[in-house]
């Protein structure tokens, strides 16, 4: 907590200074429509996080900051904590100790994963997981930013600016031919493209993206690269990924962890350089 | 609600099979009231007493495959206890006709049921106050089935109980209840259960007219349940329902309350179930405990798999169709039928596990494409 006020006094801001609002006007909005205000802040607070199975640390006092509009990259050997922290960000996995705050209202740890969600965060599994009988269009539909109760949905007609939201979500992501197509025919790619044009649909203010590129082809993994870079900036994303070429093509800053904790945390070419990080990394390789 | 008159056109423009099913149930709810009461009893042609209720019985069943389908094929929750809803709502339509017996029982006491003078109640047990009144009934043949759906589904689904371990107590719920409903001092008749009706709403349950109009209002019940069911799987919520059934931790990823969309369906269903059940038992003319028998819900699984699942009008024709092939077989060969009905659950598991509506739309494709 202490950490978390000393770093917004350093940006020069007050904790009450535009709060984003808890709920409500938060299910409605366009996130690109709220304003610039987190843009100059942090998105995502991670303070002193732990969590245990059965003795072994997952996560060993994590600490970490991220930058709204900022494309985070996070490396890491096996077990490394990278999914457990993802998993106690999106709420699945409850810490020991530690806290997590999503801009400066929202405590994460005292949120639901439907809430989380609904509050802004989105998140891609590392694999693909789409409504592989409903089609590409029927899965961003289901994922459109709105009010998820059921009464509502039972009446629920899609209007032009949604249907206009929803194509240009679909180009976005290259997949206006295959709009209604299942999403249980697409290439494993595709699916990819789809899952994160869903989280897109929502109009998350930080992105969770797992392994992205694992089983691509070449082309693929290209066009990947180019659509995560085109996202940075409106959106805060987080990218995990094994793949070093594909790490270096887009990341601007990257973290690695290890055991638990941040090892290093800098520019590609700082984090290579960092011996900490060369000894881990050539100690288990 | 001014869409819903062009609502439904909209709807069955999509639904080939749904509007043919319709148009059969419109033309038997027309025809076989003509063949019951214009054509004389002497013509061939003249359709009996027994064809009437066996048809009615079977329309009843439908409409609790179809209950059944919505909660199984479209949200993928494998409840075995429907038949604990449709036995419910039986069991408030059998007591409002016990206390329309009156003076007319056997012991001829004003108030009390046969059953109740005979176990030497003195005085109606509380929870059988206002059963005399219609409306009160009818609310109770939707509310217990509701709020009974409302309270396992909110602690299952609250507790993420999924899959076979669902299907598990939903088997034990409707277990436990024909074991209460055994138990004479209960207050529902145990194991005799409630029979020998006399009157629905002051008319002659024996008089063919009567007969007639529960048959007529079992057709519409089905018809219209079918379109309620449609138009929920058309909608947005439908949708996510599906969604749920394929990918239950990606839809809440996505910030569904998959818990809700459950519960709603599960309940919604049960309704269904209920009204099938207030509608068969003045049909047939008994209820039972033996109505909530673990068997009864597996069976109604059986039709929906053998019709195929998450169509709606498969839930419906396999229903039927099993229905009469059961009363065929069991007079025909009445040792046979239970082998016969594992056989073809197994059957269809294995070679159609798409049910009778996949083979349809499979064998269509084909013929599309030569």
């Amino acid at each position: 907590m202490n950490a978390r006020l000393a770093l917004q006094k350093l940006a020069g801001r007050s904790r009450s200074t535009n709060p984003p609002p808890r709920h409500g006007p938060m299910l409605e909005g366009n996130a690109l429509e709220r304003g610039p205000d987190a843009s100059h802040g942090l998105i995502l607070y991670l303070e002193d996080l732990t969590v245990s199975f059965d003795g072994f640390r997952a996560l060993n006092a994590l600490t970490m900051y991220v930058e709204a509009g900022e494309l985070r990259c996070i490396i890491g050997p096996n077990g490394a904590g990278k999914t457990t922290m993802m998993d106690v960000i999106t709420g699945k996995t409850r810490p020991d100790h530690g806290s997590a705050w999503f801009g400066q209202s929202l405590d994460l740890l005292g949120l639901t994963e439907p809430e989380i969600a609904q509050a802004g965060i989105g998140r891609k599994f590392q694999k693909p997981t789409v409504f592989e009988r409903h089609t590409a269009f029927e899965n961003l539909e289901l994922s459109l930013a709105g009010n998820r109760a059921v009464w509502a949905n039972l009446v629920a007609k899609l209007s032009s600016d949604q249907r206009d939201r929803i194509a240009g979500v679909l180009a976005q992501i290259g997949l206006t031919a295959s709009a209604d197509t299942p999403a249980g025919a697409l290439s494993h790619g595709q699916k990819q493209w789809l899952e994160i044009g869903m989280l897109l649909m929502q109009s998350p203010r930080l992105l969770l993206v797992d392994e992205p590129v694992a089983g691509m082809t070449p082309q693929e993994v290209e066009r990947t690269a180019e659509l995560l870079v085109s996202l940075a900036g409106e959106h805060s994303v987080i990218v995990v990924e094994h793949d070093m070429e594909f790490v270096r093509g887009i990341a601007r800053r990257v973290t690695v962890l290890h055991q638990g904790s941040v090892l290093a945390e800098g520019s590609m070419d700082e984090v290579q350089n960092h011996p900490k990080v060369i000894e881990v990394y050539l100690g288990e390789s | 609600m001014n869409t819903s008159s062009v609502l439904f056109p909209r709807l069955l423009r999509a639904d080939r099979p749904g509007t043919i099913f319709l148009a059969i149930l419109i033309v038997v709810a027309i025809v076989v009231p003509v063949l019951h009461l214009a054509v004389p009893e002497s013509s061939s042609l003249h359709m009996s007493t027994y064809a009437v209720t066996l048809i009615g019985k079977y329309l009843t069943y439908a409409l609790l495959a179809l209950s059944v389908d919505l909660v199984w094929g479209f949200c993928g929750i494998l409840s075995l206890g429907h038949a604990a809803f449709f036995a419910l709502g039986g069991y408030a339509m059998g007591m409002y006709l016990m206390r329309q017996i009156g003076t007319r029982g056997v012991y001829g006491d004003p108030v009390l049921p046969d059953f109740m003078v005979f176990l030497n109640y003195k005085e109606l047990p509380w929870f059988w106050q206002g059963f005399d009144m219609f409306w009160f009934a009818a609310a109770m043949m939707i509310l217990a089935p509701g709020i009974l759906a409302l309270v396992f589904g909110w602690f299952a689904f609250r507790s993420r109980v999924t899959g076979v371990y669902l299907s598990i107590i939903t088997q034990a719920m409707t277990y436990a209840l024909m074991l209460a409903f055994f138990r004479n001092d209960m207050g529902f008749g145990g194991n005799n259960g409630f029979t020998d009706f006399k009157d629905l709403l002051g008319f002659n349950l024996g008089s063919p007219k009567v007969r007639i109009c529960l048959f007529v209002t079992t057709a519409v019940a089905l018809g219209v349940g079918y379109l309620l069911c449609r138009w929920i799987v058309s909608s947005r919520a439908g949708r996510v329902v599906t969604a749920i059934r394929d990918a239950e931790s990606r839809t809440r990823f996505i910030g569904y309350r998959v818990e809700s969309y459950k519960l709603w369906v599960f309940v919604f269903s049960a309704v269904l179930a209920g009204i099938a059940g207030a509608l068969y038992v003045p049909q047939v003319g008994i209820i039972n405990p033996g109505e909530f028998s673990p068997i009864n819900s597996i069976e109604v699984v059986i039709w929906v798999a053998i019709g195929g699942r998450g169509t709606l009008y498969g839930a419906i024709a396999g229903a039927i169709i099993v229905n009469y092939a059961k009363t065929w077989f069991t007079t025909a060969l009445p040792s046979a039928w239970l082998y016969l009905l594992g056989a073809l659950f197994i059957g269809t598991t294995l070679l159609l596990p798409t049910g009778l509506a996949g083979l349809l739309s499979s064998l269509k494709a084909r013929r599309g494409a030569a």
